[in-house]
């Protein structure tokens, strides 16, 4: 036994645990240009692969020649649906029960559709070769509108009966996808019938894109010899991919192997499964060498991930005193092509019914009718649990029109309708059980933070101010109180393709007292191999520092359904400590007998079991893993390993406050963020410099898509967002600095109390500065703009209000 | 497909000579050829950054170059910008303050750092700003890249007042 020269306060310092800002162990190698994404993998021999698409939204295929790019030097196949077709891969099934053409199959139903895949022996030949095919088009009616396709008799998909139920039940029309409900209709009607105040209003949250900087892409290699597949690619659901991939291949499962690389950011982009996907592993499979597709930024905002395309029409009701009665939704939503979200089977529309939102609604009513369209198929979660920022956007709309409506405060008439925290567990009309929360503190600390009253005080002066002609500026205050829905998820109502969404961690301590585990997520930037060693430090006594963490490998990792959703630290970080926790469990016995007592009488402190009453006799854990491996000890396996497959018991419900101080001028439609306050509320906070991280990353992408960004078409269907000249991503120069702060409200139900975050930013940062917008003009009569709130849209809203006479 | 062109550069300090042909982007050309795949594709068409270099003492997007139109040139990529052992100050800063997350634009975002800083040792903020609006990320909002840049530049002034 060794003298315990350390305090106990340097013995938590040294292990790097949870809540200290442990600087990320990724970072070495992405600030030495030692990543290794998908498009960095070299393999001998390798060929490339491109697509020929289609540039009509609407088409028939009359016929396809080839025989020109065959000619093309370097070409050496082009693969049209009628080579998938013998093998049954011209179509795959899609994550939403729907399934797409991975090759046009006769026609084509959008612009950008895979129509041929070229592959060439490098991306120049490729190129040449995709210019060389000859494809004859007869166009058709296009239809962009989900209203108009509702009523038209262009029928879109003609691969589908129309008489037969779609995935999620009945369909009314051709190009009608589902109609998925929640709540209580007619009550919620008749609440609506008899209340004092209604605000009614149609909320747009437009199509927009995760645009992560790295596209899309994969190399694809057969060994034929050993039959065995390897497939690196950006995969947000390694696991979920190789089964995927098995299940349309028919190759075994075990003869797969799927890899994630570093990936260059995901945000929802990368969870599904992609023609180029399918094709590059064919065409391995028939020239018998590794092929490579990567998208261009094109292919990726015209073909891949689009996310919202939401139309909402909303009803909400109150006593004359602000106190909501009922909630009303209906939402149309746009597919595209083909319904290609990833979200959880039994929710087509994911969480939508998290829209009643951080208020206790007695009643309400939601039904989505999802329906298709000549646009690009989708929609996923852009950096949000299935759907969550649309009804947070929903929600948060909804009470600034009804505080207009009511001639209230906004501020005021949330505080008096939030859940109050004596109501948790609160069950939510629309059906969830919230977990935790203390929405009174945060928002109260939030209107402090940034001297409310005063900022109120200052803005009516403002107004009075535009008024006598003194100032040509405006000054909106966007407040947001949003409730997320995440870490999908209990495997009784959650699955994709029927593999329930729990997730897992597989721990082996080394014999020297180091330690490597593996998840079955995937880091996009996260920085899971820093957070989940802070994890495992704190559950297992051993540094941080001195802990592996591995993703990404189907081969090596226990199997899981990776990240999206802010799953990964509901779902895999449980799993973390919960394997860690069965390692202390043996390191108890262990340190027991080490010590000669029983197992009861030794305790865990910080990095060691200690004798109860005792703490002069200890073993450190260091010592407990050699011991592991090399004392017979009657009664106990040798070796120090431990698997957790963690199956949440409920979602986790983070929430924050947010508040944005917005400049307008009048006259040029731009705007100045003067002020961003975000506070969040994550649970236990693992590391908060990563936290910190994420908050500033997912405003910025919400100030994108509400100030500006969007996948925009024309009524020929034609893509008008397809390179970064249209599509807009903040620079630099327009991301303002932002304010964080937090609250902690631990969730009840997760091993450490983690909520996860990185997806609160976007879920509440998009009301808020769309609120700031609508504030400013609120006192001019504006009840409702649609985002993106671009320079000219709010040129045109002020013009529209007569603020230019 | 054309006449190929002889090519000469210096890359990181040391020459490459080798034919391309005319419409070989520098990008392919450091990536595929010469294997440095520090610098990124995130666009192609100049918006993004993430394949940034420096090309005779200037920032350039690899992307849209040609690297005949590079013929002769002296280019530095993140690979020549420090060593495991003795890294530049950005490489140190943009670890120590979180200017990074998942990496993709770091490469680019670094090297152009290092130019605006070699223009401009003592930048404002605003300047910082103004002088990477150039290269994009997607993850990190720019605030912690903002301050690794800005607690470089004093780490590299401090540094050189020492020296002097």
């Amino acid at each position: 036994m060794k003298d315990d020269v350390t305090s106990r306060e340097d013995r938590v310092a040294n292990l790097k645990g949870m809540g200290c800002e442990r600087k990320r162990v990724e970072d070495a190698r992405f600030t030495q240009g030692k990543g290794n994404y998908v498009d960095d993998i070299k393999l001998d021999g390798m060929l490339a692969g491109d697509f020929v698409r289609s540039p009509y939204a609407h088409a028939r295929v009359v016929s396809i020649d080839t025989e020109a790019a065959l000619q093309v030097p370097g070409v050496l196949a082009v693969l049209t649906a009628k080579d998938l077709e013998p093998l049954g891969l011209h179509w795959m099934p899609t994550l939403a029960g729907d399934k797409q053409m991975v090759l046009a199959d006769g026609k084509v139903l959008f612009q950008g559709q895979e129509v041929a895949f070229v592959v060439a022996e490098d991306r120049f030949a490729a190129a040449d070769g995709v210019e060389a095919v000859e494809v004859e088009y007869e166009e058709l009616p296009v239809i962009v509108d989900p209203f108009e396709a509702l009523k038209t008799d262009v029928v879109l998909r003609e691969d589908l009966d129309p008489n037969a139920d779609g995935a999620h039940g009945p369909r009314k029309h051709p190009n009608h996808i589902f109609t998925w409900e929640a709540g209580e209709k007619e009550a919620t009607e008749q609440v609506l019938d008899a209340a004092e105040v209604v605000a009614e209003e149609n909320i747009y949250y437009h199509r927009t894109h995760p645009c992560p900087l790295e596209t899309c892409g994969c190399v694809a290699s057969m060994d034929k010899v050993n039959g065995k597949l390897t497939l690196y690619g950006t995969f947000q659901a390694p696991h979920a991919i190789r089964t995927v991939v098995s299940l349309i291949s028919g190759i075994e499962e075990h003869n797969i192997r799927v890899v994630s690389p570093d990936i260059g950011g995901g945000f929802g982009n990368k969870v599904g499964a992609y023609p180029g996907y399918v094709c590059s592993v064919v065409a391995s499979i028939v020239t018998g060498k590794p092929v490579k597709w990567i998208e261009d930024r094109m292919d990726n905002l015209m073909t891949t991930a689009f996310a919202r395309d939401y139309h909402m029409h909303g009803k909400i009701s109150a006593t004359k005193e602000g106190k909501i009665t009922g909630l009303w939704c209906h939402t149309t939503a746009d597919h595209g092509g083909f319904d290609a979200c990833a979200d959880p089977t039994k929710f087509p529309a994911g969480f939508m019914n998290i829209c009643t939102g951080s208020y206790d609604i007695p009643t309400a009513y939601l039904a989505v009718d999802g329906v298709y369209t000549n646009k690009a198929p989708g929609g996923v979660a852009y950096r949000c649990s299935f759907r969550v920022t649309e009804a947070a956007y929903f929600i948060e709309r909804m009470i600034e029109v009804l505080a207009i409506e009511l001639g209230m405060d906004a501020a005021e008439l949330r505080r008096i309708n939030f859940i109050k925290k004596e109501q948790f567990p609160y069950h939510s009309a629309l059906g969830w059980e919230y977990d935790s929360g203390d929405y009174h503190t945060a928002w109260d600390k939030a209107l402090k933070a940034v001297d409310y009253d005063g900022l109120r005080k200052e803005q009516a002066e403002r107004v009075e101010a535009f008024k006598r002609g003194e100032t040509r500026k405006l000054m909106g205050i966007g407040l947001t109180h949003f409730t997320e829905i995440v870490g999908a998820g209990p495997v009784k109502n959650c699955d994709i393709l029927g593999l329930g969404m729990f997730d897992s961690c597989e721990i082996r301590i080394h014999p020297t007292g180091s330690a490597i585990a593996r998840l079955g997520t995937i880091s996009q930037g996260q920085g899971h191999a820093t957070t989940f060693a802070q994890i495992l430090a704190t559950e297992i006594g051993l540094p941080a520092d001195s802990i592996t963490i591995e993703e990404g490998d189907t081969d090596t990792a226990p199997y899981g359904l990776g990240t999206y959703g802010s799953r990964s630290t509901p779902v895999a970080g449980a799993a973390t400590a919960m394997a860690g926790r069965k390692i202390r469990a043996k390191a108890q016995m262990i340190a027991a007998y080490l010590l000669e007592v029983h197992d009861d009488d030794v305790e865990f402190d910080v990095d060691r079991f200690v004798i109860k009453g005792a703490p002069e006799r200890f073993k450190t854990m260091k010592e407990i893993a050699f011991a592991a491996y090399n004392q017979a000890i009657p009664g106990i396996e040798p070796g120090l390993e431990a698997v957790s497959y963690y199956d949440p018991p409920n979602m986790t419900y983070p929430f924050g406050a947010y508040i944005c101080v917005m400049e307008i001028d009048v006259d040029t439609g731009e705007h100045e963020i003067r002020q961003f306050y975000a506070l969040d509320d994550c649970g236990t906070r693992i590391n908060p410099m990563i936290i910190e991280g994420q908050v500033h990353g997912g405003l910025t992408e919400a100030l994108a898509i509400a100030m500006g960004q969007e996948i925009a078409y024309d009524e020929m269907g034609n893509c008008k967002t397809g390179t970064l000249m249209d599509f807009f991503l903040p620079t630099a120069w327009e991301t303002p600095n932002y304010t964080t702060d937090h609250t902690v409200t631990p969730s009840p139900h997760h091993p450490i109390g983690a909520k996860g975050v990185g997806e609160s930013p976007n879920v509440g940062g998009v009301p808020a500065f769309s609120n700031a917008v609508h504030d400013a003009f609120r006192p001019f009569g504006l009840r409702q703009s649609h985002m993106p709130h671009d320079h000219w849209r709010i040129w045109k809203t002020a013009n529209d209000l007569g603020l230019h006479d | 497909m054309s006449k190929k062109m002889h090519i000469k550069l210096n890359v990181n300090g040391k020459d490459e000579e080798f034919l391309a042909e005319p419409r070989e982007l520098l990008i392919y050309t450091l990536r595929e050829r010469l294997n440095l795949t520090g610098p990124h594709i995130g666009c192609e068409t100049s918006h993004c950054g993430a394949c940034t270099v420096t090309l005779n003492g200037k920032s350039v997007k690899s992307c849209t170059m040609f690297v005949a139109q590079a013929d002769g040139a002296e280019v530095t990529t993140i690979e020549g910008m420090g060593s495991p052992d003795a890294l530049h100050p950005l490489q140190e800063a943009f670890r120590e303050h979180h200017g990074l997350q998942c990496g993709y634009c770091t490469p680019g975002m670094i090297t152009r750092a290092a130019k605006l800083l070699e223009e401009n040792p003592n930048p404002t903020e605003e300047e910082v700003r103004f002088g990477m609006a150039g290269n994009l990320c997607r993850c990190t909002g720019y605030q912690n890249i903002v301050k690794s840049i800005l607690a470089a530049a004093a780490e590299m002034n401090g540094a050189k007042e020492a020296a002097e």
